[in-house]
């Protein structure tokens, strides 16, 4: 056990989300364990952890431009945050906001959440059974506040009521930006000829995402169209990791295989029906699309906080059209606006949530709409953010 | 307090009703359903599950007759004619939202009456009456009778024939079928219940009660497991056939096998090709995993499917449809009842056929010929058959569907249970097949303790609000504090429910120390420890480490507060509010 907290506590150093240093992460079974026993935290969390009898526990001091985003958080003493990003609004619903680092304040915001913010500034996750929970939980708390600042920055800007403390925050939290990425992974070239290499391919196109910083490794999903036969990510697996992690999908419903496959199998096998030439889809959160996916110019617009079910206007970002939708099946659901929006270009963001893109031959061509939109909506951000004198 | 919060009692040796008014102290620590259930037969269940004085109770909770998303259901309880220990059984249909709406938290039932009779409840007014004429019927014929209630239960000849694990029907397609709580009705001299409510149930903020509805909607939509393609609301529990299969965990002849050649020929999407499924769900559910064929006839969960098929060695898909419809008509536990076939098959050496299959279902119900052996369940069976090694049980419950050498915590949970084996009980499906809220090693032990725990107190929350288990596949305890704080009026949080649900399994554990059970008992059959499963694509199915399942087991008393017998303490009782009693 102590070695699965390690593995997590790597993850999140090397998706850059904190320093090794700066991370703990607590299990209970019969006993506590913890990834660092030395940890100055250690003390807090662990009677935290003891009030509340989760499977894991952990917390973290989240790297830049994280830190600096929070610390701004922090400033403004509010009781909770409300990020307005999809993963956000199904999983976690709003994140408590602790005005000190106590046990008490743990327990206080975890008792009905699985995410919170505390001074430090620190970022604390639950696992209600498991460590990989809180791992999840972790890099979906940085990402969502990544995003709700950048949103809430233009927006502010918008309605002129832009703070200096805010935009100073801003031009700090932007120097810290990791450099556009503007080279390509080279991934196996299609027509794929069978299971073993669209596996491999899948595998390998789900792993550049996550190096390139366009998804965290908990998230997004990669599916290939072989025969009759949708090739998928499971529900629950890690993109960077996906070998042995693929189910297959008969488009002729003979079997219930795909019950554990990614929740966005019904978007996926939508694409293949309607873009007929579609061969792969990548899917990926980059934060920029999904910023600028969130921003409107309608204050005054009667869909209002529905945006993400029902947005009426027919908006863009970074040259992809943006849709509405929800994970999953239901009315609003994205199986219902994605594949429309992807007959015709190979690039579609869903509002507040990520990014589609096809191909029609390999992951390269998706690859390279996915990269390419995120870094054409950050470059449209900034020139928003100037636009509006920020 | 919102809502009911008084149960009607009804003593069938005097025939008398009355209105039993619940301190809030009790409905503090138990609101509802399985929790609150068990606090009312504590202090009788030392009593013969025969006895007079012994209760059945049928419950509803707190979140029935709202909107909270599946919450129509009921929870049954008393002493197990079939284990002799806790038993209870959750139950579809909508006699809980009937029951709330008739004004009443469930049904308080004891004393015995010679002749037949029904209870019936019309918003507050009760009665029991003469059911002489429906003796002996099936409850298909019962429920025709009664079709102008708003809900109904019934049990069938199976109980009255003194089958030890008869079911009670509810509203046709629906069963309480495991622990033989049918014939603990039937030993009252009760066959049916029926009620109709018109009552509103008060909500004290809608507005919160839909948003947390909209919450779990949502959650539910995002699930392939409950709303995918290929997920429960299209072809039920019975999805779950192929990845039994593909796991090389399908109970096959009896455990002798984990594999079942040709199985695919009864997977859901063949039975939806064969039959027709159209969705036949609880009121108002959101999810949806009970369809009917065409002729009206309830198509098998995943635990009937397979047990009437691969488990007795039979890759027919109408033997399964057939076999799950006479038990329901003869109020007969599929589980039970397959899992004591397989048994006889076995210690008899008989390669079963779907004749002999549906012959033999209707002499366990009517105590005829090798039937009347059936009835007792299969570990009475085998031990009568000098072959006790052959009963698939735990606490004398019957396994069902999975098996347990696919997956630790699977196991652990069956062998802990605390009314005997139960694959849903400690929720280990859902991370160790469906990944869900996150995948786990199925063939690791590793902190498998306290998943088992964990699982085991949120469905026992979840039982005693009561709503469906499945719900707890896609939505948590948080979303559902949120529905239950709205209902009430009184905070709630995620914290709270898993502190009612330790409070519950506790006091089950309480019960069934009073009754002499202990670690002996927490135990698997010998087979799964010796035998290996069938290899599946790429991984061997190893027999189970028994020093690794020891080790789990003991674990999971520390973190369970359980001495190492497995034997509730002082302490952690009264830490839990629950009274100790010396037994
Ligand atoms: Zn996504």
């Amino acid at each position: 056990m102590d070695r699965v907290l390690n593995g997590f506590s790597e993850r999140l150093a090397t998706a850059g989300l904190a320093w090794e240093k700066d991370i703990l992460f607590l299990a209970l079974d019969d006993a506590v364990l913890a990834s660092d026993p030395n940890h100055p935290d250690r003390e807090v969390l662990e009677q935290a952890l003891l009030a509340l009898q989760p499977g894991a526990l952990a917390c973290i001091r989240p790297a830049e431009p994280y830190a600096t985003i929070l610390a701004f958080f922090l400033e403004q003493r509010p009781q909770v945050l409300a990020p307005r990003d999809s993963e956000t609004r199904l999983f976690l619903h709003d994140l408590p906001v602790a005005s000190e680092f106590s046990a008490q304040a743990l327990v206080q915001g975890l008792k009905n959440r699985k995410g919170m913010v505390l001074p430090g500034p620190r970022l604390a996750a639950l696992g209600p059974l498991t460590p990989e929970q809180a791992f999840v939980t972790l890099s979906s708390l940085c990402f969502a506040v990544f995003v709700l600042f950048f949103s809430d920055y233009l927006e502010d800007l918008r309605a002129g009521r832009a703070t200096p403390e805010q935009r100073a925050a801003f031009a700090r939290a932007a120097s810290f930006l990791p450099p556009v990425r503007t080279d390509r992974p080279g991934l196996v070239q299609g027509p794929f000829d069978g299971p073993a290499q669209v596996c491999a391919a899948m595998a390998q196109a789900g792993r550049a995402t996550v190096d390139f910083g366009l998804v965290d490794s908990a998230f997004g999903n990669v599916s290939a169209l072989l025969d009759r036969t949708v090739w998928i990510s499971q529900t629950g697996s890690s993109l960077d990791l996906l070998e042995g992690d693929l189910v297959a999908c008969a488009l002729d419903g003979s079997s219930c295989e795909a019950l554990t496959a990614s929740s966005e199998l019904p978007a996926h096998a939508g694409i293949y029906a309607a873009a007929p030439a579609t061969r792969c889809i990548l899917h990926g959160h980059p934060k920029f699309a999904v910023t600028l996916s969130l921003d409107c110019d309608r204050p005054d617009c009667p869909d209002r906080g529905q945006c993400h079910l029902r947005c009426p206007a027919k908006r863009t970002a970074g040259g992809a059209i943006i849709v509405p939708g929800e994970t999953g099946s239901g009315a609003c659901g994205i199986c219902h606006t994605l594949p429309p929006a992807l007959r015709g270009g190979n690039a579609a963001i869903v509002l507040g949530h990520g990014l589609f893109a096809t191909g029609r031959r390999d992951f390269n061509e998706a690859f390279a709409a996915l990269l390419g939109t995120e870094n054409a909506c950050r470059e449209e951000y900034f020139q928003r953010v100037r636009d509006l004198g920020g | 307090m919102h809502g009911p919060c008084s149960l009607l009692t009804a003593d069938l040796g005097s025939r008398t009703c009355g209105v039993l008014r619940l301190p809030e102290e009790t409905l503090r620590l138990f609101p509802g359903g399985r929790g609150l259930a068990g606090h009312l037969l504590r202090p009788s269940a030392h009593l013969p599950w025969d006895h007079p004085d012994m209760p059945v109770l049928v419950l509803a909770g707190p979140l029935s007759g709202t909107e909270a998303p599946c919450s129509s259901r009921c929870h049954l309880v008393s002493r197990s004619p079939l284990t002799r220990a806790f038993g209870d059984d959750a139950v579809g249909g909508g006699l809980g939202l009937e029951l709330a709406r008739a004004g009443f938290l469930g049904v308080l039932l004891t004393g015995k009456s010679p002749a037949p009779l029904g209870l019936e409840i019309h918003d507050g007014h009760a009665r029991l009456v003469d059911a002489a004429a429906l003796h002996g019927k099936t409850t298909d014929q019962v429920f025709a009778a009664l079709a102008d209630w708003g809900s109904a239960a019934c049990v069938g000849p199976a109980a009255e024939h003194g089958v030890r694990f008869a079911s009670v029907q509810v509203d046709r397609l629906f069963s309480a079928g495991r622990c033989g709580l049918g014939l603990c009705l039937a030993a009252k001299g009760l066959k049916y219940l029926a009620v109709s409510g018109s009552g509103a149930v008060p909500v004290h903020d809608p507005k919160g009660l839909a948003a947390a509805r909209a919450d779990i909607e949502r959650l539910f939509h995002a699930s392939p497991v409950l709303r995918g393609p290929q997920g429960f609301g299209r072809f039920g529990t019975a999805a779950l056939l192929d990845l039994t299969q593909s796991r090389s965990m399908i109970p096959t002849e009896n455990f002798r096998h984990t594999r079942c050649p040709g199985i695919e020929r009864c997977n859901a999407p063949a039975l939806a090709a064969r039959f027709g499924f159209q969705p036949a769900a609880c009121p108002d559910c959101p999810i949806g995993c009970v369809q009917q064929d065409g002729h009206g006839r309830a198509l098998p969960g995943i635990e009937a499917l397979s047990q009437f098929t691969a488990l007795l060695g039979l890759v027919d898909p109408d033997l399964a449809v057939e076999a799950l419809d006479l038990c329901g008509k003869l109020g007969l536990d599929p589980v039970s009842a397959a899992g004591s076939l397989a048994a006889w098959a076995e210690v008899t050496n008989q390669k079963p056929t779907a004749w002999t299959v549906l012959n033999l279902l209707e002499d366990m119900a009517l105590g005829h010929g090798d039937g009347a052996l059936l009835g007792q369940g299969a570990q009475r069976l085998a031990q009568e058959l000098k072959r006790p090694e052959a009963a698939m049980t735990v606490k004398g419950l019957e396994l069902s569907a999975f098996d347990p050498r696919g997956a630790c915590g699977l196991a652990l949970g069956y062998a802990v249970s605390t009314r005997g084996a139960c694959p849903w009980r400690a929720l280990s499906l859902g991370h160790e097949l469906l990944r869900k809220p996150v995948p786990t090693e199925r063939f690791s032990w590793s902190g498998k303790a306290r998943m088992v725990k964990l699982g085991e107190d949120a469905l026992a929350a979840a039982e005693s609000l009561p709503v469906c288990r499945l719900t707890l596949f896609a939505a948590g305890l948080e979303e559902y504090a949120k529905a239950l704080a709205a209902v009430t009026g009184v905070p709630a949080t995620a914290q709270d429910l898993a502190r009612l649900g330790k409070r519950v399994v506790y006091q089950e554990r309480l019960i069934n120390a009073a009754l002499g059970f202990s670690a002996g008992d927490d135990d698997l059959p010998g087979r799964f420890f010796r035998e290996p499963g069938d290899p599946g694509q790429g991984f061997e199915t190893p027999p189970l480490d028994r020093a690794a399942f020891l080790e789990a087991r003991a674990r999971y008393y520390r973190v369970r507060g359980l001495d190492h017998n497995g034997l509730p303490v002082r302490d952690k009782a009264e830490e839990l509010g629950l009274t100790w009693t010396v037994s």
